[in-house]
């Protein structure tokens, strides 16, 4: 039983990983304003939604499954807390600091209605940072980090998301590159 | 029930032409056009709603027309 959770949590980890990488790429993509594998606009955007829904399921799963593990010996707070826990610290409280970031992320995007477009953007953009530390926690902190078959994974999700930042950072980007920069006066901004 | 498009926070994304193709197209940059008066017929209301909903700038609201306040 102490075998299956700690089995569980290592593959629920890498499995969000994957996903969170998924849906990194997904939303740049998204953000780009074009259709992608014949799915409209507004799919990729449900997608997006749905498959960083199912990352934080995962994560959830992640996080519960090692706060039973005996060896692990989380504490309560130590799935908020960062960088307080007994094993291995600095990796573990990574994979903290990315939990409190994509929840920040998942429910500022659930009250979007509520908060407005540009704080909601503000807190999206933590994205960038959520992502490489999730990768670090994942790299440093498991049994698995010597491992060729993790390496690879991790590997492959970087590449993906590399690939969809160098392509937000190109000019083609955007459906109408020609358009003009959208020019607002702050004070405008502030009334959503 | 109508359709109100908030132009200082529209970006021309797409999605709401995408999910309201009966209300609205798109112009040459992408940006919502009207196709009528934009009033929400019963059957599209749920369309409306998800447009509503999936707008990535925020800038689509429904606003339900009450005769009362319109005449006042």
């Amino acid at each position: 039983m102490t075998d299956a959770l700690w089995y569980f949590a290592r593959g629920s980890g890498v499995i969000s990983l994957v996903l969170l990488s998924v849906v990194v790429a997904l939303g740049i993509g998204a953000r780009s304003g074009r259709t992608a594998f014949g799915l409209p606009r507004f799919t990729v955007n449900l997608v997006h939604r749905n498959a960083a829904l199912l990352a934080v399921v995962f994560l959830i799963g992640h996080v519960v499954s090692l706060l039973f593990d005996p060896y692990a010996q989380l504490r309560l707070f130590d799935l908020v807390v960062p960088f307080a826990g007994n094993y291995r610290p600095v990796w573990q409280g990574l994979g903290t600091l990315a939990f409190d970031l994509l929840l920040a992320i998942v429910i500022t995007s659930l009250l979007r209605h509520r908060l407005g477009a540009r704080t909601w953007r503000v807190v999206h953009w933590l994205a960038y940072l959520c992502w490489p530390i999730a990768l670090m926690h994942g790299l440093g902190n498991g049994s698995d980090n010597g491992t060729v078959w993790l390496w690879t994974i991790s590997a492959l999700c970087t590449a993906l998301v590399l690939a969809a930042v160098a392509w937000r950072l190109s000019p083609s980007f955007t459906r109408f590159p020609q358009r003009a920069d959208r020019k607002i006066n702050p004070a405008l901004q502030e009334v959503r | 029930m109508r359709v109100h498009i908030d132009w200082t926070a529209c970006d021309g994304r797409g999605l709401c032409a995408e999910l309201l193709p009966e209300l609205l197209s798109e112009d040459d940059w992408g940006f919502p056009v009207a196709r009528g008066d934009m009033t929400v017929p019963p059957a599209l209301e749920p369309a409306a709603r998800q447009a509503v909903d999936r707008c990535p700038a925020l800038a689509l609201k429904l606003i339900t027309s009450d005769p009362a306040r319109a005449s006042s």
